[in-house]
C-alpha cells in the first residue's frame, strides 16, 4: 500500500520544496472495511482507502502542522509552504526541541496478510451464521465485524526514519429481545484468531440468560467486572499519567506522584511490546516507545514524558509524545494491568451479595481529581448471592471514584487483551471490588 | 467534481445497481489553540475524496477513495456494488428508498468575513490576549483558549438526476479556565464547555463572543468554586442556563427521536431509543409548555445543523417534533421514512467526510421560546437551584435515564440568586423530566447553541449538531447524588 521506498521518496519530495532546515513529515495510508447488521440482516457495508501526508515545519524556533491528503508536486509543495508560512504567526517556543535524529526500534509484529485482505464475502459469511445462530435462539443479532490494514511513517530532516504497518480485525455482537440482552466483542491482530462464533455464543447465552430482569436497589454492592468493565474505566486514567498534564494540574495524580494511591494489588504499567498488545512502537516525533512501570504495588512510580515534558521535568522521554504541536504532550496507549489468579468463577463463589457487571454504558468523568465516573451498566447485569448468580437485573447507573475502587480490588482474574466499546484495547484482568457505588436503578 | 461523480455513477449503473448516489467533498480546518501563554496547536488540514453508495440486489454497499483518477474512481463504484452484492447474502427484503424530486441547485452558508481570509497573525493575537486575561488572575492554574474553522465543499450527484453543490462554512471558539487547589480541579468555561459556542458562520461568530472582555468573570469563578459549598443531594427546582439545556435536549430528545435507533440499527453500539412507533402522536413527552422542532433551514438560525439539502439530497426542512408537550415527529431518513410509512424523508441525513456514509443526524433540534424573562423567572422561584454549563454527561442506551453535571450552580432564595455551589449535579427520567417543565424563557434569552462533536455510528462519525434553548424549569428534579456518599 505505501512502502518504506515510497515514504522515502514522498519525504524527499517533501524535503526539495522544503525552504526550512528543520522538516518532518507523517504519513498514514490504510484500508479498512466495515460490515454492520442488526435486525438480523446486513444494513450497512463499507470500505474506505485514504492517504494523508502531514507536514511539520520549524521556522526560527516556531513550529508548525500543515496536512493534505494529495499528493500530487503542487499539493506537496503547497502543503510544506503552508507548514512553513502559518508556523511564522506565533512567538518563538523556548521549549521547543531540535527533531531527533535516527533511533533504534524494537520490532513488533503487527501484520496479517489475511486480515488486510478479508473480502465483503468472508465478512458476510461470518454474519450470517451470526445471524443463524441468534434466530435459532429467538433473538435478534446487531453488531460490527470489521479490517483494516494501516501503514504510519515519520521521517524527519535530521534523518529519522520510523515505519509501521498494522492490521486489525473487530467483532461486536449484541443478541437481545425484548426481555433482555447479551454482547461480546473481540479486537485482535489477525481475523483468524477473532473467534466470532464463540463470541456470538457468549452473547447469546448472555441475552438468554438476562431475561425478564427484576430491580434491584441503588447502594454499594461487591461486584464483579468481567475485564470489558474493567477496561471502559480504567481507560479513563490514560491522561492523568501524562507528565504535561500533572505540570499542568489537571491530573488525578497531581501531588500523588510516589505516593501509595490504590490498593498493594493494584500494579500497571504501558508496553507496547507485550505480547497481548497492539500499536506503533514509537511515538509523535520518533522516539522509541519504552516501558514505563506506571503503578507498583499501589504505589504511582513513573509517568510518561514526551521530549519536551522530560526536559521541563528533568526526566528521559519515554517514546509516548503526541505529534507536534500540541497542547496534551503526551499520554500511556498500551496499558497494562497486573492480574491475579483467580478464576471468574471462583468470584462468583465467594460473593455473599453482589452485581456481575458484564460492560459498562456512556461512561464521563464527573470529578476529575477524585477520578469519580458515572455510566450505567448494559447487555448482562446480575444479582450474585450466596456464591451464585440469582437472576438478572435491570441496568444500574453508579458513580464511583476510580481511585476508591482500585483500593477495594478483592481478586483479580488473569490478565487478558480486553475490548470495549468506551476505550482502547488494552490487557486487564476482571475484578471483583467491594462497595461500588450503584446510585440509581432505570427501567430495563 | 461533477466529472468524478459522473464516472462514479455510470460504472454503479453499468455493474448492476439500481440505485447510487457519489458525494465529492473538499474539507479544509484550521484549529489554533494556545495554552498557558505558549501555543498548542496550529494546524491546517485539507482532504478530498469521494463516496460512492449504491443499492444493487436490493441491498447496500458503500466505497470511498481519495486517489481521484478515473480507475480508482471506477474501481471504487465497482467495489461498492461487490460489496452490496455481498450485503444481499444477509437480508430479508430489498431496500426500497421514500420518494424524493430530483434537484439541481447550488446552496452556501451565509456569513459576513471567511475566517481563512482573516489574517492567522490576528487570529492568534486573539488567543493570546484571552490567554493573557486569564493568567492573570491569582488562582488560575491552567488556560486554555482556542478558533475552529471549517469550509466544506460538497458536490451530490445521484442516478436520480439530482447534483447538488453545497459550501458549508463553520467556526468555533472558546476559552476555559482550570483551578487546582487543595486536592480540587474547578473549571470554568466561556461561552460553553468542550470547546465553546460553534455556529455555521464566518469570523463574525469569533468577535461577537467578546472572549477578552469574558476571560476575568469566568477566570475568578472558576477559583471562586473551591469556597462554595457543594451541591447537597434531595429533590429541588432546577433552573437550566440556555447552553446546558441545549445539551439536555440534544441527548434527551435528539438521540431518542432518530428513527434508525428507533428501528434497531444502532442497537449494538449507540443503542436503541425508547420511542418505539406506537409512541408517535400518543406520548406525552413534556408538559403543555414544552414545543421542540428539527429545523434545518437559514431561517432556524446559523446552526450546526443548518444546510440546503441533506446528504441524500433531501432539502432542508423544519418539522415538529413535540408540540403542545405531544410526541409528534422523528428525524428520518429516505429508507426510514419508507420503513414507517411517511411521506418523504425529513432530510436528517449526513455524513462526517467523503469517507463515510450519511446517517439520521439531528440537525437542529432546538427548544422553542416561551413567555418568562429571566428575571421575571428568578423572581418567580422562591427556592431552588441555577445551573450553568456542563461538565459531565451520561444517558443509558434508551435515552430514558441521565445525569448531567455543571461547572457552576447558584442557589435561588427568595426569587434570587444568591450562592454559589459547586460540583452540580442532576438525574433524572426524560419523560417526567421534561413534563416538570413549568416555565420557559422568552426568545431574547434564545440561543441556538453548537455542539460540535456528536459521535454516532460504526465507523465513528463525529459531527456538529443545533440546539436552540432558552433558560427553563423544571420541578421536583433529582440534585446532587453524584457527589453522595
Amino acid at each position: 500500500m505505501l512502502s518504506e521506498a515510497q515514504c522515502q521518496e514522498i519525504f524527499e519530495r517533501v524535503q526539495r520544496a522544503s525552504r526550512v532546515r528543520e522538516t518532518e513529515v507523517f504519513l498514514e495510508a490504510s484500508r479498512s472495511a466495515l460490515t454492520r447488521f442488526a435486525n438480523n440482516i446486513i444494513h450497512q457495508n463499507v470500505a474506505e482507502e485514504g492517504m494523508q501526508v502531514s507536514v511539520r515545519a520549524v521556522v526560527d524556533g516556531r513550529t508548525a502542522r500543515a496536512t493534505t491528503n494529495k499528493i500530487g508536486p503542487d499539493a506537496l509543495r503547497r502543503v510544506v509552504e503552508q507548514a512553513t508560512q502559518i508556523a511564522g504567526w506565533q512567538p518563538p517556543d523556548p521549549d521547543l526541541l531540535e527533531m531527533p535524529g535516527p533511533q533504534c526500534y524494537r520490532e513488533v509484529k503487527r501484520m496479517c496478510p489475511h486480515t488486510a485482505q478479508l473480502t465483503p464475502e468472508a465478512r458476510a459469511q461470518a454474519v450470517e451464521k451470526v445471524v443463524r445462530r441468534a434466530e435459532r435462539a429467538g433473538l435478534t443479532a446487531a453488531g460490527i465485524y470489521a479490517n483494516s490494514y494501516r501503514i504510519q511513517a515519520l521521517l524527519n530532516s535530521s534523518g529519522l526514519f520510523a515505519y509501521h504497518q498494522e492490521t486489525k480485525a473487530e467483532f461486536s455482537v449484541t443478541c437481545f429481545n425484548e426481555q433482555g440482552s447479551g454482547w461480546a466483542k473481540g479486537s485482535l491482530i489477525s481475523a483468524d484468531q477473532l473467534a466470532i462464533d464463540e463470541l456470538a455464543e457468549r452473547a447469546c447465552q448472555k441475552a438468554l440468560a438476562s431475561q425478564n430482569p427484576q430491580e434491584l436497589p441503588p447502594g454499594r454492592y461487591t461486584v464483579i467486572l468481567e475485564p470489558a468493565a474493567v477496561l471502559d474505566l480504567v481507560g479513563f486514567f490514560s491522561y492523568d499519567f501524562a507528565a504535561t498534564a500533572v505540570a499542568d494540574q489537571r491530573s488525578c495524580f497531581t501531588q500523588r506522584l510516589g505516593k501509595k494511591v490504590f490498593g498493594e494489588n493494584i500494579s500497571i504499567w504501558d508496553d507496547v511490546y507485550h505480547p497481548l498488545q497492539s500499536g506503533v512502537a514509537w511515538d509523535g516525533e520518533g522516539i522509541p516507545r519504552q516501558k514505563v512501570v506506571l503503578v507498583e504495588r499501589g504505589i504511582v512510580k513513573n509517568l510518561v514524558y514526551s521530549r519536551q515534558a522530560a526536559r521541563k521535568m528533568n526526566a528521559a522521554p519515554t517514546g509516548h509524545g503526541f505529534l507536534l504541536p500540541n497542547e496534551l504532550g503526551e499520554a500511556p496507549v498500551n496499558l497494562v494491568f497486573a492480574g491475579g489468579e483467580s478464576p471468574f468463577e471462583e468470584m462468583i463463589r465467594t460473593t455473599q451479595r453482589g452485581v456481575l457487571v458484564t460492560r459498562f454504558w456512556y461512561i464521563r468523568e464527573v470529578d476529575p481529581y477524585q477520578k469519580i465516573l458515572t455510566g450505567v451498566t448494559r447487555d448482562g447485569t446480575f444479582y450474585v448471592a450466596d456464591g451464585e448468580i440469582q437472576y438478572p437485573v435491570r441496568n444500574l447507573r453508579f458513580n464511583q471514584s476510580l481511585l476508591e475502587m482500585l483500593n477495594q480490588v478483592e481478586m483479580l482474574g488473569p490478565a487478558v487483551r480486553a475490548a470495549g466499546e468506551e476505550s482502547f484495547e488494552m490487557v486487564v484482568p476482571a475484578m471483583k471490588v467491594a462497595d461500588f457505588r450503584f446510585t440509581e436503578v432505570t427501567k430495563h | 467534481m461533477r466529472a468524478w461523480a459522473q464516472w462514479a455513477l455510470d460504472t454503479a449503473v453499468m455493474r448492476g445497481a439500481s440505485y447510487a448516489d457519489v458525494r465529492v467533498v473538499e474539507l479544509r480546518n484550521r484549529v489554533l489553540s494556545v495554552k498557558n501563554g505558549r501555543v498548542g496547536t496550529i494546524a491546517e488540514t485539507e482532504s478530498l475524496g469521494l463516496g460512492v453508495r449504491v443499492i444493487a440486489e436490493g441491498a447496500w454497499g458503500f466505497a470511498s477513495t481519495d486517489r481521484l483518477t478515473r480507475e480508482r474512481i471506477e474501481a471504487t463504484a465497482a467495489e461498492a456494488v461487490a460489496i452490496a452484492w455481498a450485503s444481499a447474502r444477509v437480508k430479508k427484503a430489498d431496500v426500497v428508498l421514500a420518494p424524493e424530486q430530483k434537484i439541481i441547485a447550488v446552496w452556501r452558508t451565509p456569513y459576513k468575513k471567511d475566517p481563512f481570509a482573516i489574517p492567522l497573525s490576528a487570529q492568534m493575537d486573539l488567543l493570546f490576549a484571552v490567554d493573557k486575561e486569564l493568567r492573570s488572575i491569582p488562582g488560575v492554574t491552567l488556560t486554555e483558549t482556542a478558533m475552529y474553522f471549517t469550509r466544506q465543499e460538497q458536490f451530490l450527484a445521484s442516478t436520480e438526476g439530482s447534483g447538488i453543490q453545497q459550501t458549508k462554512i463553520f467556526s468555533g471558539a472558546g476559552l476555559t479556565a482550570t483551578s487546582f487547589s487543595n486536592g480540587e480541579i474547578q473549571k470554568r468555561s466561556y461561552p460553553n464547555s468542550f470547546g465553546g459556542q460553534f455556529s455555521a458562520a464566518g469570523y463574525e461568530l469569533v468577535e461577537e463572543l467578546k472572549l477578552v472582555e469574558n476571560a476575568r468573570r469566568v477566570g475568578e469563578e472558576a477559583v471562586a468554586l473551591h469556597k462554595a459549598d457543594r451541591c447537597l443531594e434531595g429533590r429541588r427546582t432546577i433552573i437550566l442556563d440556555s447552553a446546558q439545556l441545549a445539551l439536555q435536549i440534544h441527548e434527551s430528545i435528539g438521540h431518542a427521536i432518530e428513527l434508525d435507533r428507533v428501528l434497531g440499527t444502532e442497537a449494538n453500539f449507540a443503542g436503541i431509543s425508547f420511542l418505539t412507533l406506537g409512541k408517535l402522536g400518543c406520548l406525552q413527552y413534556g408538559s403543555e409548555i414544552v414545543n421542540v422542532v428539527a429545523d434545518a433551514r437559514l431561517e432556524h438560525g446559523p446552526g450546526l445543523g443548518t444546510f440546503g439539502y441533506d446528504d441524500e439530497g433531501v432539502p432542508a426542512q423544519g418539522i415538529d417534533i413535540i408540540k403542545d408537550g405531544r410526541f409528534v415527529g422523528y428525524l428520518s431518513s429516505r429508507e426510514t421514512a419508507r420503513a414507517v410509512g411517511l411521506a418523504r424523508s425529513g432530510g436528517a441525513m449526513r455524513a462526517e467526510s467523503w469517507n463515510r456514509i450519511p446517517l439520521i443526524r439531528m440537525t437542529n433540534v432546538s427548544l422553542l421560546p416561551g413567555t418568562y424573562s429571566l428575571a421575571d423567572l428568578l423572581a418567580d422561584t422562591d427556592d431552588g437551584i441555577y445551573l450553568e454549563t456542563n461538565r459531565s454527561w451520561s444517558i443509558d442506551d434508551r435515552r430514558l435515564h441521565f445525569q448531567f453535571g455543571t461547572e457552576i450552580a447558584w442557589e435561588i432564595k427568595g426569587g434570587k440568586k444568591t450562592r454559589m455551589l459547586k460540583n452540580p449535579s442532576y438525574s433524572g427520567i426524560t419523560t417526567e423530566f421534561w413534563n416538570s417543565c413549568d416555565a420557559i424563557c422568552d426568545r431574547t434569552h434564545w440561543t441556538l447553541w453548537g455542539i460540535p462533536n456528536c459521535g454516532k455510528g460504526q465507523p465513528m462519525q463525529t459531527i456538529g449538531t443545533g440546539h436552540g434553548a432558552t433558560p427553563a424549569r423544571f420541578r421536583n428534579v433529582l440534585v446532587g447524588v453524584a457527589y453522595a456518599k
